[in-house]
């Protein structure tokens, strides 16, 4: 065991490889060259299609603990993952390791192959019940949760060698050519996607949506994509959109998007070029509804909206709010949409989103980033991971790309969930480096990091209910009570990796 | 206060409680709670003290809680024990 400079047991290895303890977000510097795969030739006449999704798995050569991986961008809806394992176990294949964008609870479907070792292990964070298992010691498979742009950076540098990609094509031709834009299972961005495309020793497209050569726009090419396969279904269309995706009318909420759009019209950084990410949540869509509305009054024209995409930000776009939309996923219809008809809205990988590993990220762009948090601690370390039972029940996502990258980090939460005060004295497992989030914006009052005095300043100036983050726990935890800490058992149950590869936190096994 | 009937309140919304009144011969109370880990013995504590502050002394007493505050826990308990009573 190791500590991490936040204070975090960290194991020596984990899943035979050694782990490097988390230092701080910006030091670590890479070394080496982008991951290689070897050359390839189809001559002229080869066909790529095959029949069936067990032809297609035959045809990669994928073989006992090889690593597979998938893309999120259906979500809930998704049925690939669920079919391919299900399909993988049928030919008696053993061992493998899933290494897709996230793995979501209509997943669980997989469990009975965790339980009978056909699949070995995550390299991805996983939603729902897999984790949940995983935390009461239910299912023993190691768990390595990565974010957004930490993924597209491990399989770049190697770290997570992808052997086949099977990429779910919405709208796909017989020669691998595809987008997300239309077809029964249109999703729009298929950013996740283009890192595995672009890696992945086997690259598999399979669609629902075969249509005449050549689909256009291309968003994968078929330079990069070696068999095509047609399934009836990809996914169930209406799981696909998230269904958080309406502003909050809850007063808690609406008093918490208040506060947070004070700080963003104070902090100075609401002003022509203006750039911004929010996710989908009821919180999130109120902020940004009151930050259009003040850009609408300021006649400030904005430079970017980022994310995560809803239909929000492509009304934003449209009224001339934004330049631009960089999408690395649509998170409503309203997005699939608009990213193939707005040549503005611009599909981006993975990679370009939120790797650090490369030449700059789009998430170094970004003045603003508004965020959620399941826990927060009075050193502003924030926890998206683990439920405050301490299960493992979600995924990062982009939470620690865009804090590492934007000027300025917003946490929106109210002060208390169902008796759980928000602030702690120790999150149960750190996601988000606290030198990385900028304010944490509750109903009962704003605290803001040390590290953006001059924002404090003003936001005192303004009148606005700021209060030191410690203050702002006693005053919550006069209300809720104390809770007593959880009891963990020493197994590690799955790490959580930084964006730069280095182990932010372990996640132990609950003692029940 | 005597727990005379069968009774109930409250829903199982999050931050809220139900609490299920019976009659019996000892005072047994069973408490569940998504939050039975963190606050488990404050609810217990204040359980106790609204029953205590009544006079209760006999009856079967379930909570089921969904991270309900003090002032809800004494506000469910004490409408239950007003309903047991007549």
């Amino acid at each position: 065991m190791a500590l991490n400079s936040l204070g975090r047991e960290i194991p020596e290895s984990y899943a035979g490889r050694k782990l490097v303890p988390y230092g701080d977000p910006y030091s670590i510097t890479p070394s080496g060259k982008v991951a290689a795969r070897r050359l390839r030739r189809v001559n002229p006449g080869a066909s790529k299609l095959l029949s069936s999704l067990r032809e297609a798995i035959e045809a990669s050569g994928l073989k006992d603990g090889m690593t597979i991986a998938t893309h999120h961008s259906l979500r809930n809806g998704d049925f690939l993952l669920n079919r391919l394992v299900a399909e993988i176990a049928g030919m008696g294949i053993r061992g493998i390791w899933i290494a897709s964008s996230s793995v979501h609870p209509v997943h669980a479907e997989i469990i009975p192959h965790i339980k009978s070792g056909v699949i070995a292990g995550f390299h991805c964070g996983v939603n729902g019940l897999i984790g949940e298992m995983a935390s009461r010691g239910e299912l023993s498979c190691p768990i390595v949760v990565r974010t957004h742009g930490g993924r597209a950076r491990a399989i770049m540098e190697g770290s997570v060698q992808v052997d086949v990609a099977f990429i779910a094509a919405p709208c796909c031709d017989e020669y691998g050519n595809m987008n997300g834009y239309s077809g029964p299972s249109a999703c729009g961005s298929l950013g996740y996607a283009q890192t595995d495309a672009l890696h992945a020793a086997c690259v598999v497209a399979v669609t629902d949506n075969l249509v005449p050569f050549p689909v256009v726009p291309v968003s994968i090419p078929q330079t990069l994509v070696d068999y095509v396969v047609t399934v009836d279904r990809l996914g169930d269309p209406a799981k696909i959109v998230s269904t958080t995706t309406r502003i909050t009318t809850d007063p808690v909420g609406l008093q918490i998007a208040s506060f947070a759009s004070q700080v963003i019209e104070a902090s100075g950084l609401l002003k022509d070029g203006f750039s911004f990410q929010t996710g989908s949540g009821g919180i999130s869509l109120a902020v940004s509804d009151k930050v259009r509305g003040a850009m609408h009054r300021g006649n400030i024209k904005g430079s970017f909206g980022c994310g995560g995409i809803t239909g929000y930000f492509v009304e934003m776009l449209e009224e001339g709010l934004f330049g631009a939309l960089m999408d690395v996923q649509c998170f409503d219809q309203e997005a699939v949409k608009s990213i193939a008809r707005n040549r503005a809205h611009q599909e981006i990988g993975a990679d370009m989103y939120a790797n650090p590993f490369n030449a700059g990220a789009v998430v170094n762009r970004l003045d603003c980033v508004i965020l959620g948090a399941t826990e927060v601690d009075t050193s502003f370390n924030v926890n998206v991971n683990t439920e405050s039972n301490g299960y493992l029940l979600h995924n990062t996502g982009g939470h620690s790309d865009t804090a590492a990258g934007a000027k300025l980090s917003i946490i929106v939460a109210p002060s208390i969930r169902g008796r759980l005060p928000i602030v702690r004295d120790r999150v149960t497992t750190v996601t988000t480096p606290g030198e990385t989030i900028g304010v944490v914006v509750t109903e009962r009052g704003i605290a803001v990091n040390d590290r953006h005095p001059e924002l404090k300043e003003e936001l005192i100036r303004r009148k606005l209910p700021v209060k030191e983050i410690g203050e702002l726990q006693r005053e919550i935890c006069r209300v809720t009570g104390t809770p007593r800490p959880l009891q963990f058992e020493d197994q590690v149950v799955a790490v959580i990796e930084y964006r730069d590869g280095s182990i932010i936190d372990a996640v132990r096994r609950v003692k029940e | 206060m005597k727990i005379m009937k069968k009774v109930q309140a409250g829903t199982l919304q999050s931050s809220d409680l139900m609490v299920f009144l019976e009659p019996a011969e000892t005072l047994t109370v069973t408490i569940e709670s998504t939050v039975l880990k963190q606050f488990g013995d404050l609810i217990r504590a204040k359980v106790d003290e609204v029953l205590a502050k009544h006079g209760v002394e006999a009856g079967e007493v379930r909570i089921t809680d969904r991270g309900a505050l003090d002032y809800a826990i004494e506000a469910r308990l004490e409408t239950a024990l007003m309903r047991a009573e007549g």
